[in-house]
C-alpha cells in the first residue's frame, strides 16, 4: 500500500518516483555536448558518404553480388532506410489512416448493380480482413437516397405512438444514460442476391460484403421505452424511422425489444458511427438484416400493427415459386464463407495454406464450421477463433496442404439452435431462384491448377 | 431492533410494488414530453389500416399533371421508367384486380417486376410517395398532391378509372381492388417475433451436416464467362500486396502457377486532397449526383461526358446549369439550377478542365 502512497524519496533513491526518459536528465552542459558530439558525427556521416560515393560503383556491384554469391536477402544484407535513419513524428496525421501500401483494400460499388449512386451499396473487403471487427472506414453501405453528416447537437429521437407520454430525447440525454457495449454482425437481407439463379459477381467481395461487424455502443431500446411509460402488454411492434430522405421505416416486433438486444446507438468500435453508417444514432437489432437497423434515427412509434412500409411490402419480400412473397422476412439465417483463398485470388505456390473465413448467424451463436476442400464429399471440422459471441461473426481456421491439383473449397456452418447451412441444391428445392433475399447458401471456391481462384456452383 | 427490521421490509415491499410506476422517474433529468406539433410534424406514417392517413383527395387528372412536372424524368411519362428505374406499373391484369393474386409472378420466364405486381397495401404507396419522393426533394408533396400521384399511378395499372378521385373516404374500397392484395405470406421462419399470424415455427430447410462420402462427384454448373474477366475492374488491384495470395490480374489471360507473386500497382482510395475534391464535393451537395455520375449515363449525361464535349467552355457550362437546356444528350431536360454563382463558376470550371477526379 505504502509503494503507492506520494511521498519525497531522497535524490539517491528513485524507487516509487515515475522516472523520466533518460534524455531528459540531460543539464543544460549534457545537452552542449550531445549537441557537439552530433556535429562531430554529422561531419563524420559526410566524409563518409563521401568515401561510398568515390567507391559508388564497387557499392552497387556489392548489393548485386550479395543475390548472386548466395550470400542472403538483400532485404536483409541491405539495411534499408527504416532502419538507418530517422522515421517520421507523433501526430503528422491527426487520425491515422492505414499503411500507403494497404491503398488496394477498399469498399467498392458493383459495377451495374445500382441504377444510381445513392440509392447503391459499396461491398466491404472481406477477403482482405481479418479477425471479426470490420475496420469502420470499411464497413459496408447502403443507402436509400443518400448519406448526409447529420449535426449531433441538432438531432432528435422521438418516441410516440402506445406511450404514456410522448417524448423527445436529444442526443446528450441519450448518451447520459446507462450504456452497453456489444459486437454484433450486420449483413443486408440481399446479401448474395446477385447469385441466386447463378454466379454473376467475382469476388468473395461481391458475393458477400454487405456484411461486416462491430462494436457497437448504446443504450437499450426498452430503457428509452419504459421511460415514456410503454405500454408493452398492447404494444406488439415498434416502428423505427430514419431522419434522411428516404425516412427509411421498419417495423421491429416488441419482443425483441423487451429482450434488451435491440439497441438505440451511437458508439461504433470506439468512436461514434460514422456518417455512411447513420451518425449521429442508429438502431442496432441484432440478428436482424440491414434494413431494420435504421440510420439518422429519428423517431420510435409503438402500435398494435405492423406498418408494411415501402421496405416491407415491395422491397425486402422474398418471391416464392408459388408466386407468392414471404413478407416481414427479416431473420439472417445461418451462413459462412470462406475469404480465403476466394475468388479473384492467385495462389503464390503450391504447399501450405491456412484457410480461413466467417461464419455468423442471426439466431445465435455459431456451433460448429465445417470445411471441405474436395467439393463437399468429404468435411473436417475447422478451429473457431475466439471470441464466439450471440449473433456476431465468428473467425474459422482450417490447415491445408494444396497439392496443386484443382479443388473446390467450401465452408458450412452450424448454429446453436442445430441449424444447418445449406446447399444451394437444399435452398433451391423450397425456394426457388428469384427470391432475391436471404442466400445463405454454401459457397463454393473452384482453386485452378494455374493457383487462380473462382467463384463457382457446382451439382 | 424486531420494529425495525419490520419497518424497513415494510419499507421495501413498497418500495418494491412502486417500481413499475417509477420506470419513469429512474432517469430525472433525461427527455421531455413532445408537444402536439412536433408529433404531427414527425408522425407521417401511414398503416395499411390506414391509420395516420390525413384526410384529402385528389383525381387521376392532377396527378397526371403534377406526374408530368415532377415524377416523370426519373419514372417515364407511363410509369415504365426511363432505364434508369425500375417500371412501376405494367404486369398485372384485370383478373388479378378480380383474385388479388399477380398471376405473371408466377412465370419464371417473366423479365422483371414492377412495383404494381409486388404491392400488397395501397397504404404502403401513399406513405412511400409522401415521405420519400420526389427522389431530390422529398417531403415536398401535400397531402391532396399525394391522393392525386396514387390516383394516376393506380389508373396507370387500371385499378382505378381515368374519371377516378382518390380520397380518405374510399381508399379502402381500392385496397380491395390492389392486384396482389392476396399475395403475400407470413409461413416463413424469419420474422424474429411470435405476434403475427400464420409464422412457421422451423426453418424451412433442413439440412444435415454429412461428414464423409457425401453425394457424388462435384460437377460446375455455373462460372462467369470469359469475357467477364475484367467486369469489375482489376482483381489485381482489389486485394493487398501481401499476404498468401493476390488478386489476379484480370486485365490479362489467365497466366502460371507463379506468376501471381510479381509487383502489385496500389490505386490507393480518391484523394481527399485532389484539387478536384472541392467541385465534385458540389456537385453532391446541390444533388447534381441525383441525374450524374462521374462516368457512363444517368438521367442526364456523365460529367466525363459533358467535360469531353464541353471541354474548355468554363462560361458556357456555367450558362447551361443556370438556365438549364433540353434535346442536347436525350429527351429529358435540365431544368434550371438556382445555385450560388460561386458554386455554378467552380462546377463550370471543373467540367471545363475535364472532371478530373
Amino acid at each position: 500500500m505504502a509503494q503507492i502512497q506520494a511521498q519525497p524519496a531522497p535524490a539517491s533513491q528513485e524507487r516509487g518516483r515515475l522516472r523520466k526518459a533518460p534524455e531528459h536528465f540531460l543539464d543544460a552542459t549534457g545537452v552542449r555536448t550531445v549537441f557537439a558530439e552530433g556535429r562531430q558525427g554529422r561531419r563524420n556521416f559526410i566524409r563518409s558518404a563521401f568515401a561510398a560515393a568515390m567507391a559508388g560503383s564497387a557499392a552497387s556491384h556489392a548489393a548485386a553480388q550479395a543475390r548472386d554469391t548466395g550470400d542472403g536477402d538483400p532485404a536483409i544484407l541491405n539495411l534499408p532506410a527504416h532502419s538507418t535513419g530517422l522515421g517520421q513524428p507523433v501526430a503528422t496525421d491527426g487520425y491515422g489512416r492505414p499503411s500507403q501500401y494497404e491503398g488496394n483494400v477498399q469498399r467498392r460499388q458493383s459495377p451495374g448493380l445500382t441504377q444510381t449512386n445513392q440509392a447503391s451499396v459499396s461491398f466491404a473487403p472481406l477477403q482482405s480482413l481479418f479477425g471479426i471487427v470490420t475496420p469502420s472506414g470499411l464497413h459496408f453501405e447502403r443507402h436509400h437516397q443518400g448519406w448526409w453528416d447529420v449535426d449531433p447537437a441538432q438531432h432528435r429521437l422521438m418516441i410516440n405512438g402506445m406511450v404514456k407520454t410522448p417524448k423527445v430525447f436529444t442526443m446528450d440525454e441519450i448518451m447520459r444514460l446507462p450504456s452497453v457495449s456489444r459486437f454484433h454482425f450486420i449483413e443486408c437481407g440481399a446479401n448474395t442476391a446477385v447469385d441466386w439463379g447463378n454466379v454473376a459477381v467475382p469476388t468473395c467481395q461481391y458475393t458477400h460484403g454487405m456484411l461486416s461487424c462491430s462494436e457497437f455502443t448504446g443504450v437499450p431500446l426498452i430503457t428509452l421505452l419504459e421511460h415514456a411509460g410503454a405500454d408493452l402488454k398492447a404494444a406488439k411492434f415498434v416502428l423505427a424511422e430514419g431522419a434522411d430522405g428516404s425516412s427509411m421505416t421498419r417495423t421491429i416486433p416488441m419482443s425483441l425489444v423487451t429482450s434488451g438486444q435491440v439497441l438505440v446507438a451511437y458508439g461504433q468500435n470506439g468512436e461514434m458511427l460514422r456518417p455512411e453508417n447513420g451518425y449521429p444514432l442508429r438502431l442496432v437489432v441484432p440478428g436482424v438484416q440491414g434494413v431494420s437497423w435504421v440510420k439518422y434515427l429519428r423517431r420510435i412509434e409503438l402500435g398494435d400493427q405492423p406498418w408494411a412500409s415501402k421496405d416491407e411490402a415491395i422491397h425486402y419480400i422474398d418471391l416464392m415459386p408459388d408466386g407468392q412473397h414471404r413478407q416481414y422476412t427479416s431473420i439472417q439465417e445461418c451462413k459462412s464463407v470462406i475469404t480465403t483463398p476466394s475468388g479473384g485470388q492467385v495462389l503464390l505456390d503450391k504447399g501450405f495454406y491456412n484457410i480461413t473465413g466467417l461464419a455468423w448467424s442471426g439466431r445465435g451463436k455459431v456451433k460448429r464450421v465445417d470445411v471441405s476442400v474436395d467439393g463437399g464429399r468429404n468435411w473436417r471440422t475447422a478451429r473457431l477463433e475466439t471470441p464466439v459471441l450471440d449473433k456476431c461473426l465468428t473467425r474459422f481456421n482450417l490447415d491445408w496442404v494444396w497439392d496443386g491439383k484443382p479443388t473446390i473449397v467450401q465452408s458450412r456452418a452450424m448454429d446453436e439452435t442445430g441449424y444447418v447451412q445449406p446447399s444451394y441444391k437444399q435452398l433451391r428445392a423450397v425456394r426457388g431462384t428469384r427470391s432475391i433475399y436471404h442466400n445463405n447458401a454454401i459457397q463454393s471456391w473452384l482453386v485452378q491448377e494455374n493457383g487462380e481462384v473462382k467463384n463457382v456452383q457446382i451439382a | 431492533m424486531f420494529r425495525l427490521r419490520d419497518t424497513l421490509a415494510a419499507a421495501l415491499l413498497a418500495a418494491s410494488v412502486a417500481l413499475p410506476a417509477l420506470a419513469q422517474d429512474k432517469f430525472p433529468g433525461i427527455g421531455r414530453a413532445a408537444t402536439p406539433k412536433e408529433v404531427a410534424a414527425w408522425d407521417i406514417d401511414v398503416r395499411p389500416d390506414f391509420k395516420g392517413l390525413p384526410p384529402g383527395k385528389g383525381t387521376v387528372a392532377q396527378g397526371q399533371d403534377i406526374w408530368e412536372e415532377r415524377c416523370a424524368s426519373c419514372h417515364g411519362f407511363f410509369g415504365e421508367s426511363n432505364s434508369v428505374f425500375m417500371p412501376l406499373v405494367g404486369g398485372t391484369t384485370a383478373d388479378d384486380v378480380k383474385t388479388g393474386r399477380v398471376a405473371t409472378l408466377r412465370r419464371t420466364d417473366y423479365p422483371g417486376r414492377t412495383t404494381l405486381m409486388k404491392v400488397p397495401t395501397v397504404s404502403t404507396l401513399w406513405d412511400y410517395i409522401h415521405r420519400a419522393m420526389p427522389w431530390d426533394k422529398p417531403k415536398s408533396l401535400k397531402p391532396d398532391e399525394v391522393y392525386a400521384v396514387t390516383a394516376f399511378l393506380l389508373n396507370l395499372a387500371h385499378v382505378v378509372p381515368d374519371s377516378f378521385t382518390l380520397s380518405n373516404d374510399n381508399i379502402a374500397e381500392v385496397q380491395q381492388k390492389m392486384p396482389n392484395r392476396n399475395g403475400m405470406t407470413l409461413a416463413h421462419a424469419l420474422w424474429p417475433g411470435k405476434d403475427m399470424p400464420g409464422l412457421a415455427t422451423q426453418p424451412d430447410i433442413q439440412a444435415k451436416a454429412c461428414m464423409s462420402n457425401c453425394g457424388p462427384e462435384p460437377v460446375v454448373t455455373s462460372v462467369l464467362p470469359e469475357h467477364a474477366r475484367n467486369n469489375h475492374g482489376n482483381l489485381r488491384e482489389q486485394n493487398r500486396t501481401v499476404g498468401a495470395q493476390r488478386g489476379s490480374d484480370t486485365t490479362r489471360p489467365e497466366g502460371w502457377l507463379g506468376d501471381a507473386a510479381g509487383p502489385v500497382k496500389v490505386v490507393g482510395p480518391a484523394s481527399h486532397n485532389s484539387p478536384n475534391a472541392a467541385a465534385i464535393a458540389l456537385t453532391h451537395k446541390h444533388a447534381c449526383t441525383a441525374c450524374h455520375n462521374m462516368e457512363g449515363k444517368l438521367v442526364g449525361p456523365s460529367f466525363a461526358d459533358i467535360a469531353k464535349k464541353h471541354g474548355g467552355k468554363a462560361d458556357y457550362l456555367a450558362e447551361k446549369i443556370k438556365s438549364g437546356g433540353s434535346g442536347l444528350w436525350g429527351e429529358i431536360p435540365m431544368p434550371p439550377q438556382t445555385l450560388p454563382q460561386d458554386d455554378t463558376g467552380a462546377i463550370a470550371a471543373w467540367l471545363a478542365g475535364g472532371a478530373g477526379k
